[in-house]
């Protein structure tokens, strides 16, 4: 087979994989939450509920499609595709998994193993925060627009201790490259750990977790879309596909960012203690690593969704005093003992 | 509050952004409308706006006998229908100075104690919900449904539930109720205590909660403040305690009151009250198993009522605090002029004052704890 045909399965596939994910992880929101709050949820369209996303997206794309009138049209039309389309991206550098053999041919499951993976992640994460403002902005709905002006607070501020808790991680690994990392993180770390990132910077990951879950406004930290003090925020004017785009967009949005943190902080593809490739073909290696990479992934989706339902949200002040105040000042901490750590034992 | 209120600094008005928030708005419960002038996020002035459910009750109590107002009052506050209607039948009675029989006062006590639990309950749950956290509603809202279903048990009606008749009441206490109870006092704790789990011990909730919009007891009392509101305040007074009607005046309860009067005492003395009235009805429920099987529960009443001519005021506290009566009456069968002094009312007035200089979101805060029901409110 030709490279380029295997990028472009790879490509559709971790699309598909995107999308999938996105669309399960609404049903797991509402069935999950039902589950905490003594409810039964949505069960009724298909087993155990599981076509109603089928059912909701039938719906989103059925409906009339209205841009307000003093809406500034083009950008409102473009809000929610620059807010679903850097989701989307940030995933072309995860390694969702080894390697596979296929017809004597070894494939990397990974889009593009690029050598700075790690900065065009916070690159592109960083590009969703348009989707926010720009919808907020042409929506021309004062309630939009402060939502807009929360989210680019929001992100702008969060952007900072996401980078500086990821930069201890390169100090530590001493590379870019995603794929690199993983494959540092086997093996066992003081003899009885598994060699994850998670257990060399376990304050870098909380923080890291932290500002991941306000990069994704979601509860705590979705202010935003706050829905009882500015109705939705910067969607209440969407109806239809645009808004499932920006529900759909915060969905992958969580794919991904469980994605990161499971390949920086969670060895990635890897299995603690057991070497799978000794006892696996090449083919069910190759699958048997996409597993538990997901496996690790959609424990971190569970947990988006577990922390959504337990905790109140965040006041706007209270929100930037976290980040400014705690946070960026425990990863600059962390940062700095992390240096010195490295510096000594290597 | 660790902000400072930039609001201090003289804006220029046209530099101030209005927000029209309700009446249609998820916060808004009922048709409530706070025009607000902000700067940023940062309330400069709130101006609320009432009369969106306005339905002209005391007006169309002119026309109605006395016993066809009782359904009207069960549109006031909905959240604990069965507080108006007894508010309402016991101005009537003292107008015409019957004597309710004792049975009949424990059931209504008992009824009136569940209705102020499944009012607390709303608002716990909804002030939650405003505040983002959805789960504890839910926990809180379920009870609500078991105690509607004694009310539904009792006459059919769950929210709208024309309580009882002046004199008395219809119907004895379900029989269902009696092996309901002690099940249910048990799952109502529980819950209560999921949500104190959840709630009162989380750090995100003591942030956004405490110390928002801090009333000082003077304050209160000037503006009229009555109930879990003022209490809130540090102000102890409660109908139930100081003016005893029925047997409030036997039963051992305590009256929580807060210091600080912000979002947080409001909340806890609503989960205090609940924990208080159930105790009540367990002591009213153990007067009431020592009442004869046949005791009445009807005064005698005539079959057309109609006061002598008068007037009289009678307040009860109900879960919002003091929902007081006036009726005047010119000896016809129909009352000559209605007014109701509803506890919202008055507590509406200072929300401009309590918001100022607070955030929007703390804004949302501050109006589902103070409890402001807007059927109530516009009558």
């Amino acid at each position: 087979m030709e490279d380029w045909i295997i990028d472009l399965i790879k490509v559709v596939f971790i699309w598909v994989w995107c999308l999938l994910i996105a669309v399960v992880m609404t049903w797991v929101e509402r069935r999950a939450s039902a589950m905490m709050q003594d409810r039964l949820g949505p069960n009724r369209a298909g087993p155990f509920g599981l076509l109603q996303p089928l059912a909701d997206g039938i719906k989103l794309f059925t409906k009339e499609e209205i841009i307000p009138e003093k809406a500034k049209s083009i950008l409102y039309v473009l809000g929610p595709a620059l807010f679903a389309l850097p989701a989307f991206s940030a995933y072309a550098v995860v390694p969702f998994g080894d390697k596979i053999v296929l017809g004597g041919k070894e494939i990397i499951l990974q889009v593009a193993d690029v050598n700075i993976g790690f900065l065009y992640v916070l690159a592109i994460g960083s590009m969703g925060v348009y989707g926010m403002v720009v919808g907020g902005w042409a929506s021309n709905n004062k309630y939009s627009i402060l939502g807009g002006l929360r989210a680019t607070a929001q992100l702008i501020s969060y952007e900072v201790p996401l980078g500086l808790a990821l930069l201890a991680v390169v100090l530590l690994y001493g590379t870019f490259s995603l794929r690199e990392m993983v494959f540092q993180q086997s093996g066992t770390f003081l003899g009885f750990l598994p060699n994850w990132g998670f257990f060399k910077q376990p304050l870098g990951f909380i923080l890291f977790l932290v500002a991941a879950y306000a990069e994704a406004s979601r509860v705590p930290f979705d202010l935003p879309e706050a829905e009882s003090e500015l109705v939705n925020g910067y969607h209440t004017e969407y109806g239809g596909m645009k808004l499932g785009l920006y529900l759909f967009g915060e969905y992958v949005n969580l794919g991904t960012l469980s994605a990161i943190i499971v390949t920086i902080y969670f060895g990635g593809w890897q299995l603690p203690y057991v070497d799978m490739s000794a006892f696996l073909g090449p083919v069910a290696y190759g699958i048997a690593s996409f597993l538990v990479f997901f496996l690790k992934q959609a424990f971190f989706l569970f947990l988006f969704v577990w922390v959504r339902w337990t905790v109140p949200r965040f006041r706007y002040d209270q929100l930037m005093g976290l980040g400014w105040k705690s946070l960026i000042p425990l990863c600059l901490v962390n940062f700095f003992i992390t240096a010195l750590l490295v510096q000594l034992t290597v | 509050m660790d902000y400072d209120p930039v609001c201090q600094i003289d804006r220029d008005p046209d530099d101030l952004v209005t927000i029209n928030i309700g009446p249609t708005h998820p916060a808004m419960h009922g048709t409530l409308r706070v025009i607000a002038k902000t700067d940023g996020e940062t309330i400069v002035s709130a101006e609320p706006e009432i009369g969106y459910l306005h339905r002209g009750v005391e007006k169309l109590g002119e026309n109605f006998t006395y016993h066809q107002f009782i359904p009207l009052t069960d549109r006031m506050n909905y959240c604990s229908a069965i507080a108006s209607n007894v508010a309402y039948e016991m101005a009537v009675e003292k107008l015409m100075g019957i004597k309710v029989p004792p049975k009949a006062q424990l059931v209504r006590t008992i009824m009136m104690e569940l209705a102020r639990i499944a009012d607390h309950q709303v608002l716990v749950g909804i002030l939650g919900v405003d505040l983002g956290a959805l789960t504890p509603f839910f926990y809180l809202i379920i009870q609500r449904e078991e105690i509607y279903d004694i009310f539904e048990w009792y006459n059919g009606a769950r929210l709208t539930n024309t309580f009882g008749r002046i004199g008395g009441v219809n119907a004895d206490l379900p029989d269902k109720f009696h092996e309901k109870w002690p099940t249910l006092r048990d799952t109502i704790r529980k819950a209560n205590e999921e949500t104190d789990a959840l709630l009162t011990k989380n750090r995100i909730w003591l942030d956004r909660s405490v110390g928002v919009n801090a009333f000082s007891a003077e304050d209160a009392l000037n503006w009229g403040f009555t109930g879990p509101c003022l209490r809130a305040c540090g102000v102890k007074r409660d109908l139930r305690r100081d003016e005893p009607y029925m047997f409030y005046d036997q039963f051992d309860f305590k009256i929580p009151v807060g210091k600080h009067g912000d979002v947080f005492d409001r909340y806890m003395i609503r989960m205090e009250e609940m924990e208080e009235s159930v105790k009540i009805i367990d002591q009213a429920y153990a007067m009431y198993q020592e009442m004869p099987e046949d005791a009445p529960l009807m005064a005698k009443v005539p079959k057309i009522i109609k006061p002598p001519e008068g007037e009289c005021y009678h307040a009860i506290e109900t879960p919002n605090g003091e929902l007081g009566f006036w009726i005047r009456s010119d000896g016809s069968d129909k009352p000559y002029r209605i007014k109701i002094r509803p506890p919202c009312y008055m507590v509406y007035q200072a929300f401009g004052e309590l918001v100022k200089g607070d955030m929007i979101s703390d804004t949302i805060a501050c109006l589902s704890s103070l409890n402001i029901i807007a059927g109530e409110l516009d009558r």
